[in-house]
This record gives C-alpha cells, sequence and structure tokens, in this order.
C-alpha cells in the first residue's frame, strides 16, 4: 500500500462519505411522490436484472477477464441445489466446501 | 420505539439473520484482508462501520492493496456502489418524511434487504427492510472486529472458499425473482449485459449498466403477484434459518 496511516483515514473518511451521498440522493429527491405507472413495472424488473449482473459478475470475472475458477463451480453446484429446493444455508456451505475442496486439490 | 414492536420489522428481523451469518463471514475476509494490506485493526473495523458496503469497501481494498491511489480507489468503490442511485430512486416513495429524514432511513438498503423488501409493484415493505438490514450491520461489524483481530491466523481466506458465499446468496433471491416472465427476461439481459461488459470497463460499470434491463418492465408488465419476491424470497431465507 502506498498510502501513509494518516491518508488511509481520509481515504476511508471519503468513502463513507461517498456511500451514503449515493444512497441519499433517491429518497432526498425523489421521494413522496407516487410513481407514474410505467415506472412501478422498471423498479419491479430492477432486482433481477441487477442480481443476476451481479451474480454473473462475482462468478465469471476476474478482474478485466472472463475466467471459470473453483468458487464458479462451488456456485454452480449450490444453484443447482437451490433448484432441487434445498435450503439456502445447506447450498451456501456446498457452495464454500466444494470451493475449498477444489482450491485445496488444484 | 413502535418499530421495534411491529411484526413486519420482526419478521424482517428473522429474515436478515441468514444473510447476517454470510456478511459476518464475508466482512471477516474484509478484516483479515485489509490488515494483510496495511490497515491498522482499527481502520479496518472503522471502514466496516461507516461505509458498510461490501462491494465498495472490497474494490478500494483491492485497488490500495495494490499499490493504486486514493483517486483511483474511490472511483472503482463509487462505480460498485452506484446500483445503489437507482436502488435509493426505486424505493424514495416507499420512504416517509421529508427529505432530510428520508435520505437517513435511506442509509438502510442493502442489497439483500431491498430486494426482499421490494414487492414487485414498485413499492417497498420499508419496516422489511429495516429489519432485514439490523443483523447484517450487527454482523458485518463483528465479523470485521474478529478478521481483523486473527487475521495473522488466517492466512488468504480465499482458501476456504468465502469468495462462494455472496453470490450464492443472491442466487438464492435471484431465483425467487423468476416466478414471472419479466422477472426471467430482466435477469436474462442484465445477466449478458455485465458479462459482455467486464472485458472492456472498469470494475461496478457492468453492473450499473445492466440495470438499464430493467426497461424490460416497460413491455412486459409484472403485475401484483399474492405472494410478491419480498415473500417468496423470504420463504427461501427461512428455509435456511431452520436449516442453521
Amino acid at each position: 500500500m502506498s498510502l501513509s496511516e494518516g491518508q488511509l483515514w481520509l481515504a476511508i473518511l471519503a468513502l463513507a462519505l461517498m456511500t451514503a451521498v449515493t444512497k441519499a440522493i433517491g429518497p432526498a429527491l425523489v421521494g413522496g411522490r407516487p410513481l407514474p405507472r410505467w415506472a412501478s413495472g422498471v423498479i419491479g424488473a430492477m432486482a433481477p436484472a441487477l442480481l443476476a449482473a451481479l451474480v454473473v459478475t462475482a462468478v465469471f470475472a476476474d478482474g478485466p477477464r472472463l475466467a471459470v475458477d473453483a468458487h464458479t463451480v462451488g456456485v454452480g453446484a449450490a444453484t443447482l441445489l437451490l433448484l432441487l429446493r434445498v435450503p439456502l444455508l445447506l447450498a451456501v456451505l456446498a457452495a464454500v466446501v466444494v470451493t475449498a475442496a477444489l482450491r485445496a486439490l488444484f | 420505539m413502535t418499530l421495534l414492536r411491529d411484526p413486519v420489522f420482526r419478521r424482517g428481523l428473522r429474515l436478515g439473520v441468514p444473510f447476517g451469518l454470510v456478511s459476518g463471514a464475508l466482512s471477516l475476509s474484509f478484516g483479515v484482508v485489509a490488515v494483510q494490506a496495511g490497515f491498522t485493526p482499527l481502520q479496518a473495523i472503522v471502514t466496516s462501520m461507516l461505509v458498510f458496503a461490501g462491494s465498495a469497501q472490497f474494490a478500494a481494498l483491492s485497488i490500495l492493496a495494490g499499490g493504486g491511489s486514493f483517486v483511483a480507489a474511490l472511483t472503482a468503490a463509487s462505480l460498485m456502489h452506484s446500483r445503489f442511485l437507482a436502488m435509493g430512486i426505486a424505493l424514495a416513495p416507499s420512504l416517509k418524511g421529508g427529505p432530510a429524514r428520508r435520505a437517513l432511513e435511506g442509509q438502510a438498503v442493502v442489497d439483500s434487504s431491498w430486494a426482499l423488501a421490494n414487492r414487485g409493484d414498485g413499492t417497498f415493505d420499508r419496516a422489511l427492510m429495516f429489519g432485514t438490514t439490523v443483523p447484517q450491520y450487527v454482523m458485518w461489524t463483528v465479523g470485521t472486529v474478529v478478521g481483523a483481530l486473527v487475521g495473522d491466523l488466517l492466512g488468504n481466506p480465499d482458501r476456504f472458499g468465502l469468495d462462494a458465499l455472496f453470490p450464492t446468496f443472491f442466487v438464492g433471491i435471484l431465483l425467487a425473482e423468476l416466478r414471472d416472465s419479466r422477472g426471467r427476461v430482466a435477469a436474462v439481459a442484465g445477466g449478458a449485459i455485465a458479462l459482455a461488459l467486464v472485458p472492456f470497463t472498469p470494475a461496478g460499470v457492468p453492473v450499473l449498466v445492466a440495470a438499464s434491463a430493467a426497461l424490460v418492465g416497460l413491455a412486459i408488465p409484472g403485475g401484483r403477484r399474492p405472494d410478491g419476491p419480498g415473500a417468496a424470497g423470504g420463504a427461501r431465507a427461512a428455509d435456511g434459518e431452520e436449516a442453521a
């Protein structure tokens, strides 16, 4: 790390300010009015769009490269279990165990 | 405090417990990696308590640990965090009070609480969101404390497969969103946009641009579902809770 301890404190405060302001903008500026009809459809579709994007980037992106890693296999196995209606925490446990086992073996 | 007596808030607290366990494991790995990168334990803990955003913290940390500059770290974290801009706009009409109060209430948003509180008709269950966030904030802090203090003993936390935790939990919430055709189309489009952009854009941009896939909501009405995505996701989370 190229930052001194003091500089790092400043970076931490800047991060905290940035995240707080990002979360505050929408509620402070938009709120209070009922939504127009078209907007509720878009907002309802936002969760699946964002969640799918978060999952695929977490699983397939290694920096700017697309790659398959041990955790890709682990999350894939857990997804199959979830589709078979295995409880979430068991599926998460399976994802972690499969990933750790693959890393230990290869 | 009427909120504490609100049954919806209490249901949120229960729903948030399994997500809190995951938060704890993730923030433990944040604490470990931060201290190894040169944060003091106190700095790692204060970061988690004030920033409380996994993707932004890990984005900044990975750049700082690699010798990157303050500006590069803050930019990457802002991009990773920018999805909360869209989430905050969506959430705004469901919050109470004037702009200052709503801005404060908006701080309680995390990915899972936002998704679980989403009723699928453009409105959010505010009390459920607060409830779901509380165990995650507590465990996010506790995990960081543990990781920052015992980090040197653990070595690289990825060895334990902890990086598989967060995507698996999001798969769990996502599956509940795929019950109607609007959700399926939005998910496929969002995932495809994000993957296509990964090689060409800085981290965070793919997820931000993928939010535009929600425009399918203009063409495909979702309608109000009797057990909207919040309830469905909640059922899954509750299953997991029993298994614990």
